[in-house]
């Protein structure tokens, strides 16, 4: 467990937060730019000062302003990935990441062969950093991070500098990393789709505050949370692989609140997966549509209903034990009378497979 | 001829030990500028920055009086080693590092800047303490920043005249370096050893600006 308080304060920004989060898997930091993930990030490090700051990382006292107490940053037990790689150009790949493991006496070599195999860097451990390219230099610095044996791995924003192929070239190797969950992560991303790939935990923040903190799946489906509106909106549902059709090529996955299918082979069967339903491929119905081309329709029931931004209103609706939204317009709520408690089709136009889990 | 290459040795051995020790006194204030915010800033800058703006003459006048057996470093010599500093080679040493000194501050300067904070940040955050970022970061990313200020100090220190004069004097094999040399050879109108030192001091002088030029261009890439 990680408990932080830090109050920041600069001419044009301040930062004041309080929070709790896991010391297990990873936990997005979700927000706009200028809302102070980097610099939450940063306090946590001891690359910041703050007017008024209090850390607790796993029961040890990192930082207490009150107290006069403040580890200086190399005795605070993190690896830091940086948006930028920020690589030693005057040392080989091989010495950058062992330069933090031999100055954090612990792992031992087993780790390293590891590291880089999980990170794919086999081949290139004797180049300098200047003959990388920007995929590849970022994967270095993850390694790194990792290999100083860290309690706790800080990543800012690890992908934002990369294009999009860079970027999906790295996260399988994020989501590998997260699901051996050896070292707990807490990662800095305005990428919504990111955090619902990697993420478990999730805490939003907007202008220096905390607008919500907890497990994703319940975080993604607060409709009172402004940037989780607009085309962040959306849910994410775990469920398992039950059955291929071979004939039309279509997945059949099973998650308590029902059953969906999805285009392609995405696994094996009995193979966990995590989707995402973005409120905007979600419609509702009154009654069951009979000829309807979306392949997906299931029973849900109304929870909530909040206005969002112009013409729109977004509905959470449960399926069983799961929560997905629907983005609809005002007028199809007034016109269909919906009120919460209310039972309704919900119609989804697609889904996106976002990983397999851990087993 | 040896009276001809004893001058250009001694300039050498004083240029290069002037320059040893610029290295070594230059880094803490160069480093000291790249990072502070103080508001003694432009104070020190512009101490540092004195000697290229003096004429030497200047410079040498004050270096004699403060070197001097009566002067406060000069005394306080006399007393530790029974030699004045004045008219010494040791003397010229240290009047040649107050000359020198911004050329080998300035380099390291915009070494330390260009660097910035961000692979320092780095370091930290991999255990490394402010000292072991310093000698195992910072320092072999300046490489090109202390190749410069090595040889600017050492050209410039090669190169002076005027302070030598008024410090050092004319002792053969002490204090008359190659600067001084030509000047006494003109003086007595022999011109061809003036030539023949001139010319060596030229292409020493050339020689090392090139190296660096050079070197510099290859670790651009």
């Amino acid at each position: 467990m990680i408990e932080l308080q830090y109050r920041v304060e600069r001419p044009a920004f301040s930062l004041d937060v309080d929070l709790e989060l896991p010391l297990r898997g990873i936990t997005g930091v979700f927000g706009e730019s200028g809302a102070g993930k980097t610099t939450l990030l940063r306090c946590i490090a001891g690359l910041e000062s703050a007017q008024a700051g209090r850390l607790i990382v796993a029961g040890e006292t990192w930082e207490d302003t009150g107290r006069g107490i403040a580890l200086p940053v190399q005795r605070r037990n993190i690896g830091y990935v940086f948006q930028e790689p920020r690589l030693f150009d005057h040392l080989s790949v091989r010495a950058n990441i062992e330069y933090g493991r031999k100055r954090r006496a612990s792992g031992d070599a087993g780790d390293v062969d590891h590291v880089v195999e999980l990170l794919g860097l086999g081949g290139l451990l004797e180049r300098r950093p200047p003959a990388l390219s920007g995929g590849e230099a970022q994967r270095v610095a993850i390694a790194r991070a990792l290999l100083c044996a860290p309690q706790l791995v800080l990543m800012d924003e690890p992908l934002a500098s990369l294009d999009r192929a860079r970027r999906d070239e790295i996260l399988p190797f994020l989501e590998r990393l997260h699901a051996e969950a050896r070292i707990p992560i807490v990662y800095v991303s305005h990428n919504i789709d990111e955090v619902c790939r990697l993420c478990d935990h999730l805490v939003v923040m907007e202008a220096g505050r905390v607008l919500a903190s907890g497990a994703l799946q319940d975080v993604l489906v607060q409709l009172d949370v402004p940037v989780l509106g607009g085309s962040n909106a959306g849910s994410v549902i775990e469920g398992t692989v039950a059955s291929y059709d071979f004939a039309d090529e279509l997945t059949c996955l099973e998650f308590p609140g029902g059953r969906l299918w999805v285009p392609d082979e995405v696994g094996p069967a009995g193979a966990s997966l995590r989707l995402r339903v973005a409120a905007s491929d979600v419609s509702l119905c009154r009654t069951p549509p009979v000829d309807s081309t979306i392949l997906n329709i299931l029973r849900a029931e109304v929870e909530a209903l909040e206005p969002a931004h112009g013409a729109a209103m977004l509905v959470r609706l449960a399926l069983g034990e799961d929560r997905i939204v629907a983005r609809v317009t005002r007028r199809s709520v007034r016109e269909l009378g919906l009120q919460v408690g209310d039972p309704v089709f919900a119609q989804i136009k697609s889904v996106a497979v976002r990983r397999a889990l851990a087993d | 001829m040896d009276s001809l290459l004893q001058p250009l040795w001694l300039s050498i051995q004083l240029a290069g030990i002037t320059t040893l020790l610029l290295l070594v006194l230059a880094t803490p204030i160069a480093w000291w500028l790249a990072q502070t915010r103080a508001a003694l800033k432009p104070l020190v800058q512009s101490l540092v920055a004195l000697p290229i703006v003096l004429p030497p003459t200047v410079l040498g006048f004050y270096l004699l009086i403060v070197l001097g057996p009566a002067g406060p470093l000069g005394s306080w010599w006399v007393e530790l080693t029974g030699n004045a500093l004045t008219f010494s080679f040791t003397g010229l040493v240290i009047a040649s590092c107050v000359y020198s000194l911004p050329f080998a501050v300035q380099p390291l300067v915009v070494a330390f800047e260009s660097l910035g904070n961000h692979k320092l940040e780095a370091a930290w955050t991999l255990g490394a303490s402010r000292t072991d970022a310093f000698f195992s970061v910072a320092l072999p990313l300046s490489v090109r920043g202390y190749l410069g200020a090595m040889v600017l100090s050492f050209a410039h220190t090669l190169g002076e005249f005027g302070v030598v004069l008024m410090v050092g004097g004319n002792i053969p094999g002490e204090t008359r370096v190659v600067s001084i040399a030509i000047y006494d050879q003109v003086e007595s109108l022999n011109y061809a050893a003036a030539h023949r030192l001139s010319a060596l001091l030229l292409g020493v002088a050339f020689v090392a600006l090139l190296a660096m030029f050079l070197v510099n261009r290859r670790w651009r890439r």
